[in-house]
């Protein structure tokens, strides 16, 4: 087992308002961080995922119990000494006129340059080095409101590395970036902290994305309780279903993602095969169906005629002749029509 | 394919240019801030020898430099009229240029100025509690600050911006968000403006005159006796802002950035505002308020050095905003006229067309704090 890099002890999260009463998100955790380890956080909205990284990250001081970095109580350490073992990407968009990206990374040296900020040779070496790692160097110039939204989170990532942090702490790095930036984002932050030795810490909505590519899961249920695990240990024993269970939804085991929809309503039979019976099962089940293979007696019978990329498709209800669609789209209506 | 190669090989082997030219350069950039110094020494010296009476450049040098004028009058004008009031305008420039970009960077707001922090307000009421108020008030005042000679109104303008600027700085410390100082600041000038409004309502003319004329902003009330003050108290501010330079390169990425950098915040905070209020505080008591300065200096700044680094742009503020006051002065003295036109008025209309004709023209201002 590689280095334990963050621990934390009968940790517990929250707000203690100056009056009223204190406010616990969650209580007694004890959580371990890995070097070279991608842990993601998942949970439900307002569970507290962002209270949790807050404070092991030191931006917020827990309301009991300890974080353990790199074998030093979090609490002793001051401001400067965090921002040289922890590093962030941060949700709120930086909102910055005239900044070069590479005076941005730049800006994650600012623990350890001297007053001034004056960037020595190391440090420009540490930037450079920040920035070809997240493959941006051809960025370097460009000012920072007029990249995209992938290429400025992946500039952050170079900002929150060149910071030279034990631990990076990432807050929903893939919201707002479109299916190929966000495994592009993840595969980054796996190889960052493999190679690296780092230990890598992001909360994600992103379940498909984070049932594949984490290390382990910190699964944060409503009350506060965490499980932590490989995804698929999570997946075996039942922990999904127990945190977003929400009445619609339910965790698919063999898939591996959840159904938005209500248990089907009705059986159908479906016939055909390939891809194309695939999609009518899932046209169907957005419906309300439940396409079963047409041994058992069901009244109503879907056939998938055509080849592959022309498919068509024959509606069979008791005894009525037979009627024909050309589109999933039309099935929907016509079953819609035969249910009246 | 490419794009997944480059990914996974960068790492061990980065593909950096050989030429460290290729890659951006940070920090000072020396050729553009000696012409800006340049610039700066050449408005001095105009205004130095435009005025009621022209006195020639090359005169003007020799009197500078301890030679003997044509005219004996000439080193009288020059030493005791004209030196202390472009000192003054140059002192009272970069002041408010460096104060305003603080306050931008602080409250991440292109909008803000000295003034927000509500220092200047305070210093209004110091003076119209001082002109529209009986004369009880006056010798009052003049007997608390012992100091000899017609200060009354600089005295009055410091304690009421110093009144302020104590609150704030208390403020600072307590409140949890930037936003909030800034909404407490207007809130300040709102109280301070009323009561000036009822003063003015209860005053007499004469006195409702001499008030609208401070407000007209002057850097030629300021005499060596006064610039025994004015120069260290900016010179303090200033040197604050040089120190906190690291942290406001910080602050741009926004306070939680900041904070995730090692940047005490509260610290920072409490600095900036100190620093900011103290240039405007000591502008304003000296010099009334002078509008526009504090808003448009770092703007032009950042158009001209396209660089959000304060490392560069504190020092830019600096000179620019000593040129464009130095400039101001020039065109308020109408030369050619006898009348001096009111300051406030001349920073104004000649000032924000060449900003709007520069922002526009370079189409710099994109982006800054989300505009």
């Amino acid at each position: 087992m590689s280095r334990a890099i963050l621990a934390t002890e009968h940790l517990s999260i929250g707000y203690a308002p100056r009056r009223g009463p204190r406010r616990i998100v969650a209580s007694n955790l004890n959580l371990t961080l890995h070097a070279g380890e991608v842990v993601c956080l998942l949970g439900p909205n307002g569970v507290g995922k962002s209270t949790l990284l807050r404070t092991l990250v030191g931006m917020q001081p827990p309301l009991d119990g300890r974080v353990w970095l790199d074998g030093v109580d979090l609490s002793t350490l001051s401001a400067r000494e965090i921002a040289r073992r922890v590093s962030v990407v941060l949700t709120e968009r930086v909102e910055v006129g005239q900044l070069t990206v590479y005076a941005l990374v730049a800006l994650g040296r600012h623990p350890h340059t001297d007053w001034t900020g004056r960037l020595t040779p190391h440090d420009e070496e540490v930037v450079r080095r920040a920035l070809a790692a997240v493959d941006a160097v051809n960025l370097a110039g460009r000012l920072v409101h007029e990249l995209s939204d992938g290429e400025r989170q992946r500039v952050m990532v170079a900002r929150a590395l060149a910071q030279e942090p034990l631990v990076m702490a990432l807050d929903e790095p893939t919201a707002f970036l479109d299916l190929p930036r966000r495994v592009e984002i993840m595969r980054l932050l796996r190889r960052l902290a493999h190679e690296t030795q780092r230990a890598m810490i992001l909360s994600t909505h992103d379940l498909d994305l984070a049932l594949r590519s984490a290390d382990l899961l910190w699964l944060m249920a409503p009350g506060g309780s965490v499980h932590a695990g490989a995804p698929e240990d999570l997946v075996l024993g039942g922990a999904f279903e127990a945190t977003f269970a929400t009445e619609g939804i339910s965790f698919d085991r063999h898939q591996g993602h959840f159904r938005i929809h209500p248990p089907t309503r009705r059986r159908i039979a479906l016939m055909g095969d390939g891809v194309a019976r695939e999609w009518t099962a899932r046209a169907l089940e957005r419906a309300g169906y439940a396409a079963v293979t047409p041994d058992e007696p069901v009244e109503l019978c879907i056939t998938v005629t055509g080849d592959g990329h022309q498919p068509c498709w024959e509606v069979r209800t008791n005894g009525d002749a037979p009627q024909h669609v050309q589109t999933l789209h039309d099935l929907v209506a016509l079953m819609r029509r035969i249910e009246g | 394919m490419a794009q997944k190669r480059s990914i996974t090989d960068t790492f061990q082997e980065p593909a950096m240019p050989t030429s460290i030219a290729s890659w951006p350069r940070l920090g000072l950039r020396p050729l553009a801030l000696a012409a800006m110094c340049g610039v700066m020494i050449l408005a001095f010296l105009l205004s130095l020898s435009f005025g009621s009476v022209r006195i020639p450049l090359e005169q003007v040098l020799t009197i500078l430099l301890g030679g003997e004028a044509e005219r004996a009058s000439w080193t009288t004008i020059i030493y005791d009229f004209r030196l202390p009031k472009a000192l003054t305008a140059a002192l009272a420039g970069a002041a408010l240029g460096v104060s305003g970009l603080q306050m931008q960077t602080l409250f991440r707001n292109p909008l803000a100025d000295p003034f927000v922090l509500g220092v200047s307000s305070g210093a209004s009421l110091g003076v119209a509690l001082v002109v529209l108020s009986v004369g009880v008030a006056n010798t009052t005042l003049l007997a608390v600050t012992g100091l000899i000679g017609n200060l009354s109104l600089a005295a009055a303008a410091s304690i009421g911006a110093g009144a302020v600027l104590a609150l704030v700085l208390t403020l600072a410390q307590r409140v949890q968000n930037s936003v909030t100082l800034l909404i407490l600041g207007l809130m300040i000038g709102y109280i301070t403006g009323a009561i000036v409004s009822l003063l003015l309502y209860f005053s007499i003319a004469e006195r409702i005159q001499a008030y609208i004329a401070w407000g007209f902003g002057s850097f030629g009330g300021v005499t060596w006796s006064r610039m025994h003050v004015l120069a260290p108290v900016v010179g303090i501010g200033l040197l604050l802002a040089l120190i906190l330079t690291k942290s406001l390169n910080a602050l741009l990425l926004g306070e939680a950035y900041a904070r995730s950098l090692g940047v005490d915040i509260r610290r920072a905070r409490t600095g900036i505002v100190a620093s900011s209020a103290l240039l405007a505080g000591a502008v304003t008591a000296f010099c009334g308020p002078i509008a526009f300065l504090g808003i448009a200096i770092p703007h032009l700044c950042r158009a001209l050095l396209r660089s959000a680094d304060h490392r560069l742009l504190i020092p830019a503020c600096i000179l620019v905003g000593a040129t464009t006051a130095l400039l101001a002065d020039l065109f308020a003295q109408a030369p050619g006229m006898s009348v001096v036109l009111p300051l406030n008025a001349i920073t104004a209309l000649i000032g924000a067309p060449t900003v709007i004709w520069i922002l526009l023209r370079r189409g710099v201002e994109r982006g800054t704090f989300g505009v």
